[in-house]
């Protein structure tokens, strides 16, 4: 018997166009087997590392096409690993500090240093297909990706409300459908945005990771990043490769945008964990389509359905689901084995690798060291000029759109579009401009820095003042607040909290981004400053592999004291003395 | 019932009754402790050694002070959480093993908001393996039982508190647990919708349209315990421990503004907040005397004239008081048949008892056979109104109306829903007959209604001047 319509169902409204959709649903499965079959064959095909890129816009399509699938990929592993990475942490007290501690670790370690190596190690692996290849790639954007989502989904799963958890267990859920039903959906949101960060930041190292150079050999993947790259350092310019490659990034990120990321927030509007309507609903044409019936809903239904009573039936006979599980024991049980393993499998790699390192040290001289550290010093500076001109302009803009909503129902998704256009794209366009006025990198890179950087601050600044609450606002009217009582009594404390989140992500994006833009391939000329990011770059061309471990070690341990002594306390504080609720 | 014993030092509780219970319990906890370890090695005592029962048929509320372990104590009774000693035990089985069947109903709801109300309810069948059509039949019934048919397709979004507690019960209910455990449901409602599911709930509870078997509440609100309650535990702090507990007598529906109400109230509201105090006795209740149910069986008058019962009384004393009914029956020359009503309508009346086939009169017949007319009259009266209910009726009837007449299609009404129209007609027929004997009351055959005797018309009359 079908129940009535009721409330949720009338939103969607009833049109007759049911048909089309089904064309439409269909041609885009056809089209999405059509790529898997083409990228098989490429990837299986003989390696090529050095890739003649065509400068030709008809190669485009192609590209891209290379490009997405690469980003798509590392995505659903990222999303994979993320979903389990944050499982077992949350769950497995005795390994949870620790796994937390490496997240934090590997997410201020640098990205890009590690793009020789791990190139060369999966050619090593699989030498005789160009998956090899692929997979170097894959896996550089894959680390670039993963510990956001990891950690979002973790701290989701540490909120779920307690009574929640009780009900689950009460009822005796499996932890199949207690992933299903309740451990998910909880951390939908979290995802969905963390995705949209992590797929932008994929594209940002997406552009690099396909060409680049090692020890004089130019390694090069087929793809827009490659593209673009190849008619940057073309002799002269090739200004109008460059100008259609751009366009078509713009293209991707911004169908990207509608066709997938906005109806996901539309849809995740349902895993709200709010007890009442809220006023403002992000919506979206294309998820009012897709929700309407039609093959795409009704098929995985019956499919999935008699799937899943069967996978329910089974799971009713095991022990979880006919004893109630009390909720202190878990930890005991699960934690012990656990550590113990992974101390015995670590313990021997960490040892080993440390002598390595020690064997490839020691060669350093105390001359590169003292460049090293002043290389460090420059770039330091440059990352906190960088976040402070970013500040100083995002906050006055993000607090005047934040507190107007009809201005940021229209430039919030603005926003969100030309922040995930990877800074890395713009970059050559970016240089050429510098190079006509004649500046020099020095200041050139902390340019290119903010372009990669700003998003973020901005997006948070903006969310920050949206969460203002009214009643305070009416407070600095109904006393008149002078301009200066307003901004450091009310908006400054207020978007404090939101304010640091953005800074801690700019900060480590910058550093990443000091890599690509202290060091600079232009025409047939290579630019560079003093910094510790050019030093990395320069180590990885040349190939000095011990120049380049110490410098990424340096960076590595800058980002994360960085963490611990500034960011974590600023953190701090926000939670305790500047958040809003109680 | 509570024994005084001289409390140990530093404790202030006042020892559960020792009588063993007459049913098995169904939860019971022996010794339980809770410890909350602290990083710096240091163990909070949060609940001390406590024993616990939950027997079949009762609705126990645990009230006590915020902060005083009552969450606790609920979650290691349902196996929610591990003693840190002690054990409890489901029908004498550790609940750490057995499989269990309660449910829990939350002070916040606890429903998932991504699910429509009917995914909420089917859920816990889900885990239990049971077919989709099944669990959407039994859901469905259950969500009409609660009073939600028709929100089966609505998001939690979009219902009020009452409603998704609603949901909540039903989800609880739908699984037929053993023991309903209920931690502060009706809190975070408003008071005019907490009053309606209470009610709702006892309902349900009343007419055992609910399979459970006992309801454990966890509440601190004294009212509440108290009108749900048949058995109230109060749990001190620090640590938790059980200051008393004892039965609550007064019969369902409880009526706030009564006196043993109020006292009792009273009595817990002491005890809550002395805490330092040995709580005292609780107050005797009267089992109210259960009020005159007006939907009780019309006896079936036999029909036999008031003569007929005169004479049969004098018979008996002659013989002694005792004789057989057949050997009577054959000494007068009746048929059996014609003696017994009379012989029944003597017993209803309680002028004689049948014991083994022989009339045994009784001190009122010996009376009765003894007086002269007047006074027979009189003892007649007075029997009849006891143990007949349809005279007792239309007698207080007949005194309540101010024109003192009542019509007698209002008894047939009400006959009709036990007897056959013919027996109703022959029920009044002797009912008039024994009313006029007695001089209860009069009946006008023309406009066939029931009127009170002149003489006594006046009587009446006059006492209500006077008043």
């Amino acid at each position: 018997m079908k129940p009535p319509h009721t409330l949720a169902q009338t939103r969607v409204p009833a049109q007759t166009w049911s048909i089309l959709i089904d064309l439409a649903v269909i041609l885009c499965g056809l089209a999405f087997f059509l790529g898997i079959i083409k990228l098989g064959t490429y990837w299986m095909a003989r390696p090529m590392p050095a890739i003649v890129i065509s400068h030709s816009v008809r190669a485009l399509p192609l590209y891209a096409f290379y490009s997405v699938a690469r980003i798509a990929i590392a995505y659903l592993f990222s999303l994979i690993f993320a979903v389990s990475y944050g499982y077992i942490a949350a769950y497995n007290r005795r390994v949870e500090a620790w796994m937390i501690a490496v997240l934090d670790i590997l997410q201020s370690i640098p990205v890009l240093s590690f793009l020789p190596g791990v190139m060369l190690a999966m050619m090593a692996l699989i030498p005789s297909h160009q998956l090899g290849i692929e997979l170097g790639s894959i896996l550089l954007i894959f680390t670039g990706q993963v510990w956001n989502m990891a950690f979002s989904f973790y701290s989701s799963l540490k909120s779920i409300p307690r009574e929640m958890i009780e009900a689950s267990r009460i009822y005796r859920y499996s932890a199949w459908q207690r992933f299903w039903q309740l451990e998910l959906p909880f951390s939908a949101i979290g995802l969905i945005w963390n995705s949209i960060v992590s797929v932008a930041g994929g594209w940002f190292f997406l552009i690099v990771c396909e060409m680049f150079a090692f020890r004089g050999t130019n390694f090069r993947l087929p793809g827009l990043g490659s593209y673009l790259q190849t008619a940057a350092s073309a002799n002269p310019v090739d200004t109008h490769a460059l100008l259609w490659g751009l366009t078509v990034l713009i293209l991707i990120i911004v169908a990207t945008d509608q066709l997938i990321w906005r109806p996901l927030i539309a849809w995740s509007d349902k895993f709200k964990f709010e007890q009442t309507e809220s006023a403002t609903r992000v919506t979206s044409p294309i998820l009012s389509l897709l929700q309407r019936p039609n093959a795409l809903t009704h098929l995985p239904a019956r499919v999935w359905g008699g799937m899943e009573e069967h996978i329910y039936h089974r799971l009713s006979q095991t022990r979880e689901c006919r004893i109630v599980q009390p909720i202190d024991d878990t930890i005991g049980k699960r934690g012990k084995l656990l550590p113990l393993m992974l101390a015995a499998f670590a313990a021997p790699a960490i040892l080993w690798s440390l002598f390595q390192a020690y064997l490839l040290l020691r060669g350093t001289s105390w001359a590169e060291i003292r460049l090293l550290l002043l290389g460090a010093g420059a770039t330091y500076l440059r990352v906190n000029a960088s976040i402070a001109i970013a500040a100083l302009w995002t906050i006055p803009v993000g607090v005047t759109i934040g507190s107007n909503p009809r201005l940021a129902r229209y430039l919030q998704p603005i926003t969100q579009v030309v922040a995930s256009v990877p800074a890395t794209a713009l970059f050559p366009v970016l240089m050429l401009g510098l190079i006509r006025i004649g500046g020099g990198l020095g200041v050139g890179s902390i340019a290119l820095m903010l372009m990669g950087t700003q998003w973020y601050i901005l997006f948070n600044v903006i969310a920050g003042a949206m969460a203002i609450p009214s009643d305070l606002k009416e407070v600095a009217t109904v006393y008149h607040f002078t301009r200066w009582q307003r901004w450091t009594r009310l908006i400054l404390p207020g978007i404090f909290p939101y304010l640091v989140t953005g800074m801690i992500t700019a900060s480590g994006g910058a550093w990443n981004a000091s890599i690509v833009s202290e060091y600079f391939h232009i025409g047939d000329r290579t630019l560079q400053t003093l910094g510790l990011g050019a030093q990395i770059s320069a180590a990885s061309d040349s190939g000095n592999i011990s120049s380049l471990l110490l410098a990424t070690i340096l960076m590595a341990s800058i980002v994360v004291t960085m963490n611990r002594l500034v960011w974590r306390r600023l953190y701090r504080l926000a939670e305790t003395r500047y958040k809003l609720e109680g | 019932m509570q024994e005084a014993v001289i409390p140990s030092a530093g404790q202030t509780t006042v020892p559960i009754p020792a009588t063993a219970p007459a049913v098995e319990a169904i939860i019971r906890a022996e010794k339980i402790e809770k410890y909350y370890a602290q990083p710096s090695q240091n163990r909070i005592l949060v609940i001390s050694a406590t024993d616990l029962s939950i027997v079949p048929g009762e609705i126990v509320a645990l009230l006590g002070p915020s902060g005083c372990g009552k969450s606790t104590m609920l979650r290691m009774l349902s196996g929610l959480s591990t003693p840190t000693a002690g054990q409890v035990y489901w029908h004498e089985k550790p609940i750490a093993s057995a499989e269990i069947n309660v449910s829990i109903v939350f002070q916040s709801f606890a429903l998932f908001p991504w699910l429509t109300v009917l995914d909420n309810v089917e859920a816990p069948l889900q885990a239990r393996g049971v077919p989709a059509d099944v669990r959407r039949d039994r859901s469905m019934k259950i969500l009409d039982t609660v009073g939600l048919d028709g929100f089966e397709a609505a998001y939690p979004k979009e219902l009020s508190g009452g409603m998704k507690q609603r949901v909540g019960f039903a989800r609880a209910l739908v699984v037929e647990p053993e023991v309903l455990f209920m931690d502060e449901p009706f809190s975070a409602l408003d008071v005019l919708t907490a009053e309606n599911l209470r009610s709702e709930l006892l309902e349900l509870w009343a007419n055992k349209t609910i399979p459970t078997k006992s309801i454990f509440l966890v509440t601190h609100n004294i009212e509440e315990a108290v009108l749900l309650a048949d058995r109230i535990i109060v749990l001190g702090k620090n640590p938790g421990h059980i200051r008393t507990d004892f039965k609550v007598q007064l019969s369902q529906p409880r009526d706030r503004t009564a006196a043993p109400f109020i006292e009792l109230v009273d009595y817990i509201y002491k005890v809550l907040t002395k805490p330092d105090e040995v709580p005292a006795e609780a107050p005797e209740q009267q089992a109210e005397p259960k009020p005159r149910d007006q939907r009780q069986h019309y006896q079936m008058l036999p029909h036999s004239r008031p003569g007929g019962i005169a004479g049969l009384l004098e018979l008996l004393l002659d013989k002694g008081g005792r004789d057989d009914i057949y050997r009577m029956a054959d000494n007068l020359s009746f048929e059996i048949d014609d003696l017994l009503p009379i012989v029944d309508a003597a017993q209803l009346l309680g002028f004689l008892n049948v014991e083994e086939g022989d009339a045994v009169i009784t001190a009122s017949g010996t009376e009765f056979a003894n007086s002269e007319i007047l006074r027979q009259k009189e003892l007649f009266r007075d029997a009849a109104v006891a143990h007949v209910l349809l005279l007792r009726q239309i007698r207080l009837a007949l005194e309540a109306k101010s024109d003192h007449t009542v019509p007698e299609e209002f008894f047939i009404d009400m006959l009709n829903e036990q007897f056959s129209e013919e027996e109703c007609e022959r029920q009044i027929e002797t009912a008039v007959t024994w009313g006029r004997y007695a001089e209860l009351f009069d009946y006008d055959a023309g406009h066939r209604r029931f009127v009170l005797p002149d003489a006594q018309d006046e009587e009446v009359a006059a006492s209500e001047d006077a008043e």
